[in-house]
């Protein structure tokens, strides 16, 4: 009965219709989404369903190209890569996601804070993230990473820090735009107390276009991931990972074993153009003039 | 002085802000290389070294101070020119920079080059047919190339050119053994080779730069291209593109005198902002193609945790980002009439 | 010489085909100056960007006849309309400011045209640019041939505007809303310039507006569109006189002219009695000495000079002024929005200037001032539905419990006549009227004892304004509340206001009751701003 209260509510339920509108309307949006389930699918239940274990290692049947046995064929230490492949986008996925929530919130706070008040906040806010952008981004990660440790933990809290200054600046903007619109004069006049208005009122409305940087980030979090562990910091071995497996594949390549570094990057960049091609999708269900 | 100068104003005005930045950025570097891990004293006695002689060392190398003294003796250091001495090379961190950055700079300048010429094009055709398969077509093409992982590219490229079709060279660096180095002037091949006239060195130098320029490329188009095309796409659609239009000025004229023109301005800043994600990028190149640039400097200092150089290498990248900023934002107000004018 | 039959435009747009401008036929003879008058989504627009052919690129021409001087237009090549674009032919738009590029030269943008048309070459064409500014009777020329855009003031920048239409001696000049936006002495004087060049020249014009009476006193025909149709053709005389079709009618009524009361503004049998509100002696709101310094780049600048003025309750005061006068500052020290610099502001004998601005929210005498906004649109939460916008004062400032905020809703929607089932949308989904009552109802919801309006029907169409009008009268007679209403629109404020204050540069230039202001005014700035005013031909004395 709970089930069918739920079911029922779902489907006649305003935002739902909406989502199902904009699927419809935007062929490419359709796609994303539907490639996002495969990934989240793959990487939820893909450690129970792949054929293979990821770590066995078995040298006798190193180096095979593909083939019906192993889709992706196997590495140099005979590990099915196709398993490897599917097994790795939970970590990639998990970094990455983790990541971007924690530059979004942080970025968010400091952002809303530093548009709305103004003055010296503003300026010494500003000139933080000036000195995190002055640094090339990728090195800064390495950087941190180096500092801190070499673990997956770091990875994750380096690509936040090299992320929270974009949508800090985002954040900033759309809220200064904001500031002096009649509505939230309007609000004021309704008595919202200025914490309210910056919360309820204006930062809801900065959502739309955050939403495209936001999945823009996905994608760009994946490759920062999938690069520090290309050149050695992050994930180590055996863990299968993106990045480090192109690492290892590229040596082999030059003597022509192509599919230990392909199969994973091209995933890699499937999983990136998913996200990619999400955030203006993304950014129409956030938008309430797209409602019908 | 605000009114009789405003342009000069705002222009030192912006300069003042860059200082700020440069200071957090040495304190940043500092802390940042203080925290690696590994010991410096300890590798560089070497292993046979009892606890006496490192020791010694430490205290040779002034490790024993307290950090804010280090922090001073390394500002002082710093403004004598002095950024150390490279563990692993035995050179002094400044040469070694000075020796590898003109490899990393002409491979990042001509991809560059290179990325704003098919980038450029592209966003403007885009934006003057939107919404038709042309437009859909460059967006997606565009899209493409920057899910694409610089290392993986690079790899695919390699595969692609030298293994399979044979036309690239092998990918060990600027230049084939076979060719010798022209003589140093600017530290860019191609500019060197042209200026000793040797033509076959010139075209070695090429044949080895396509592909790591053409990786780097693919990978800075979608940024400038996206951006074209938006500013572009304002741009057609504002008032007085439409009065232009309506005084009957040809396609040309409205499309170079008045649409590019002011279209270009946020493409510049763009070109910055890229800039900066072309050097990062520019890291995991070098490693894929052997270049001798200051990027695999850094990863392979990195690995042995190379204080000094990692450091170095850091600050005088961070320093290139904030000076180069700071040029495009000075270009921009030389360009743009309003600005010191308009308050924002 | 412009002949028009059976014009279509239809746009293909993603949600299918849509028709701007539906089978309207008129003629244009040599000399003359006809106006198309009609509201937002007419077609008026849309036909004169037709004819110039620079629709965008989903719009569709279809015509019988469209003939301009023996010209087929309609099957003219592009290259073709080229040569006659600023040549035969100009244009000029409703934003004179971002009509010209930023950052070229103004002399440089006329010259562009001259040689575009050959009328000058690389040797006389600044020589001719700058007699198309004198032209245009713009000061110093020989200097301001260097000037860029943003030195100018948007009157001049209108006129240079002119200048790079007119350069080329065309014979047909298409006028867009020239003055929308402008100041209304700075309308009259760009009118003039532009009737004066026009006549001098032998030229045609074809004027488009929203604004009924301005069309009356420079159009010798005018046109009347709605929905894409031609509702009504005729003599400007005839036109106001003895209007035809109901729609010409409504607008010919809903025109703000001198007058008697707001409710000549409608024409419908359906229109409510008079109401009278009460004037009571006690005064509600007393400012004294009001200043108020911005920071300037070359210094404080003073946007309010030491104004005083009361409010009594029940009384209707109009604050009628230019731009930059110092009104919307006003309105805003008073509703508390900003703070003020010096001055003291009495409401109902505490002084409420010594409460902190940014605090005010929780002063309980909050929702005792209420404002209505300008802009409708951008007044409204976007994610919110009416029925939020409408409660979250009431969640706010009172103790009110779900049940109880809803039935205020409803009573209050249904004052403000908003029909209950618009409750539930989102502001896009709503049309102008609509959201305007919506931020009425906000402002009301409190039972404010007065009300600041900062210009609530400016960006209304003028039937529109004419109905809200009519409601704010009816509500003030109900709920017995204070007005404070700004405007630039001096008739609008004669038909509604008791008492009037007329500000300049931030000061008070003259206040006084409104009949007596509006016939004998005192001083010469007042003078002008009655004499800048349209003034359409008189009504019938039907009903």
């Amino acid at each position: 009965m709970i089930i069918y209260n739920t079911l029922y509510n779902l489907k006649n339920s305003k935002s739902l219709n909406h989502f199902i509108i904009i699927l419809r309307e935007n062929p490419i949006t359709f796609f994303a989404f539907l490639m996002l389930f495969f990934f989240l699918i793959t990487a939820i239940f893909g450690p129970y369903l792949v054929p293979y274990d990821p770590l066995e290692t078995n040298t006798k049947i190193a180096l095979q190209p593909p083939s019906i046995d192993h889709l992706f064929g196997t590495d140099n230490l005979g590990r099915d890569v196709f398993s490897r492949v599917i097994v790795a986008t939970r970590l990639d996925l998990t970094i990455s996601v983790l990541a971007v929530l924690m530059s979004f919130i942080i970025g968010s706070i400091l952002g809303s804070i530093a548009g709305y008040w103004g003055g010296w906040l503003d300026i010494f806010l500003s000139r933080i993230l000036d000195t995190i952008m002055a640094f090339p981004l990728f090195v800064l990660a390495m950087g941190i990473v180096a500092a801190l440790g070499n673990t997956i933990e770091n990875i994750i809290y380096a690509t936040a820090i090299i992320n929270i200054p974009f949508y800090a600046r985002l954040v900033r903007a759309e809220v200064n735009i904001r500031r002096e619109a009649s509505f939230v004069h309007a609000a004021k006049m309704a008595g919202n107390s200025e914490i309210k208005i910056l919360a309820i009122h204006i930062f809801p409305n900065t959502l739309p276009p955050m939403m495209v940087q936001v999945s823009l980030n996905l994608g760009w979090a994946i490759l920062n991931a999938a690069g520090l562990s290309f050149i050695g910091l992050g994930v180590r071995p055996p863990t299968p990972e993106w990045g480090i497996m192109v690492a290892e594949g590229a040596n082999f390549i030059i003597s022509g074993e192509w599919w230990l570094a392909l199969f994973p990057g091209l995933w890699l960049m499937l999983a990136v153009l998913t996200f990619n091609l999400l955030g203006d999708g993304l950014r129409d269900i956030f938008d309430p003039r797209k409602r019908v | 002085m605000k009114n009789k100068f405003p342009k000069l104003h705002a222009a030192l005005f912006r300069s003042a802000q860059s200082i700020p930045v440069l200071i957090g950025v040495v304190v940043i570097s500092f802390v940042l290389t203080r925290a690696l891990p590994g010991d410096p004293a300890v590798y560089f006695a070497g292993a046979a070294a009892d606890e006496q002689s490192i020791k010694e060392i430490r205290i040779a190398m002034g490790l024993d101070k307290t950090l804010y003294e280090q922090f001073f003796v390394y500002v002082s250091n710093l403004i004598n020119g002095n950024l150390g001495t490279s563990l692993s090379t035995g050179q002094p961190v400044l040469d070694d920079l000075t020796k590898r950055l003109p490899a990393s700079l002409e491979l990042t300048i001509l991809s560059l080059l290179l990325s704003c010429l098919i980038s450029i094009p592209l966003g403007i055709l885009a934006a003057t047919k939107p919404d038709t398969w042309i437009d859909h077509l460059c967006r997606f093409f565009v899209t493409a190339g920057v899910s694409l992982p610089t290392f993986f590219t690079g790899i695919l490229l390699i595969y692609i050119f030298y293994y399979i079709l044979g036309f690239s060279p092998s990918p060990i660096g600027r230049l084939d053994f076979i060719y010798i180095e022209p003589d140093t002037v600017t530290g860019f091949y191609l500019i060197d080779a042209a200026i000793s006239n040797e033509w076959d060195t010139w075209f070695g130098a090429v044949k080895q730069l396509i592909l790591p320029a053409v990786t780097l490329a693919l990978f800075t188009l979608a940024p400038i291209a996206r951006m074209t095309r938006a500013s572009m796409l304002s741009i057609l659609s504002s008032e007085f593109v439409r009065t232009a239009k309506a005084a009957g000025l040809s396609n040309g004229k409205v499309l170079f005198s008045y649409a590019l023109r002011n279209a270009f301005l946020p493409v510049i800043t763009t070109l910055g902002m890229v800039f900066s994600f072309a050097l990062g990028a520019n890291v995991l190149v070098e490693k894929v193609f052997a270049w001798p640039g200051i990027g695999s400097y850094a990863v392979e200092a990195l690995i042995v945790s190379d204080y000094a150089a990692v450091q170095g290498f850091v600050l005088s990248m961070a320093i290139m980002f904030v000076i180069l900023n700071l040029l495009i934002d000075l270009i921009y107000m030389i360009i743009d009439p309003r600005i010191g004018f308009e308050s924002k | 010489m412009l002949n028009v039959q059976n014009l279509n435009v239809t746009f293909n747009t993603r949600k299918g085909a849509v028709d701007a401008v539906k089978d309207i036929s008129f003629n244009l003879k040599k000399g003359e100056i006809l106006g198309i008058v009609g509201e937002s989504g007419s077609g008026k627009s849309v036909t004169s960007y037709a004819l110039m052919k620079i629709l965008d690129n989903t719009g569709v021409i279809k015509a019988n006849k469209l003939i301009y001087s023996g010209i087929d237009l309609e099957n003219a090549s592009e290259k073709e309309m080229m040569d006659i674009r600023g040549r035969e032919v100009s244009m000029i738009f409703q934003n004179p400011r971002t009509s010209l590029n930023p950052i070229r030269k103004i002399g440089k943008q006329i010259e562009d045209v001259l040689k575009r048309h050959s009328q000058a070459n690389r040797y006389n064409a600044k020589q001719k640019a700058i007699e198309a500014l004198k032209a245009v009777k713009i000061k110093d020329p020989e200097n301001r041939y260097y000037s860029y855009p943003y030195e100018l003031s948007g009157g001049m920048c209108q006129r240079v505007v002119c200048a790079i239409a007119l350069a080329c001696d065309p014979r047909l000049l298409i006028a867009d809303e020239p003055t929308t936006g402008l100041d209304i002495t700075t309308q009259k004087a760009v009118m003039d310039l532009i009737k004066d060049l026009i006549t001098s020249r032998n030229m045609s014009s074809i004027f488009i507006t929203h604004d009924l009476g301005l069309a009356s006193e420079y159009c010798d025909r005018i046109i009347v569109m709605k929905d894409g149709h031609i509702v009504e053709k005729g003599i400007t005389h005839d036109i106001f006189t003895s209007p035809n079709h109901p729609y010409t009618r409504k607008l010919v009524y809903a025109t703000p002219r001198p007058g008697k009361s707001i409710r000549s503004l409608l024409h419908s049998q359906n229109k409510n009695k008079e109401v009278q509100h009460t004037i009571h002696e006690e005064t509600l709101l007393e400012v004294k000495n009001l200043s108020k310094f911005f920071p300037g780049q070359f210094g404080p600048v003073q946007a309010v000079k030491n104004i005083s003025f009361k409010i009594k309750k029940g009384e209707c005061v109009g604050l009628v002024g230019e731009s930059g006068c110092g009104k919307s500052t006003t309105s805003a020290i008073l509703s508390r929005l900003i703070e003020a610099s010096e001055g003291k502001i009495i409401f109902n004998k505490n002084d409420i200037s010594t409460f902190a601005a940014k605090n005010f929210s929780k002063n309980s005498i909050r929702s005792d001032i209420q404002m209505v906004f300008q802009d409708p649109t951008e007044s409204l939460n976007p994610r919110y539905t009416t029925r939020q916008s409408i409660s979250d004062p009431l969640k706010n400032l009172t103790e009110m419990n779900s049940k109880e905020i809803n039935s205020k809703v409803i009573e209050v929607s249904s004052l403000v006549g908003l029909p209950l089932n618009l409750l539930d949308r989102l502001p896009h989904q709503l049309s102008g009227g609509q959201k305007a009552r919506v931020g009425i109802a906000r402002a009301i919801v409190l039972s404010p004892k007065i009300l600041i309006l900062d210009e609530p029907t400016a960006s209304l169409d003028v039937s529109i304004q004419a109905i809200i009008l009519n409601l704010l009268v009816d509500l003030r007679a109900k709920l017995g509340m204070s007005y404070l209403f700004v405007s630039h629109d001096l008739h609008v404020v004669q038909l509604l206001c008791d008492y009037i204050i007329v500000m300049k540069e931030g000061v008070i230039i003259e206040q006084g009751n409104s009949d007596q202001i509006i016939s004998s005014p005192k001083e010469d700035y007042t003078k002008s701003l009655l004499a800048a005013s349209p003034k359409p031909p008189k009504l019938p004395k039907t009903s």
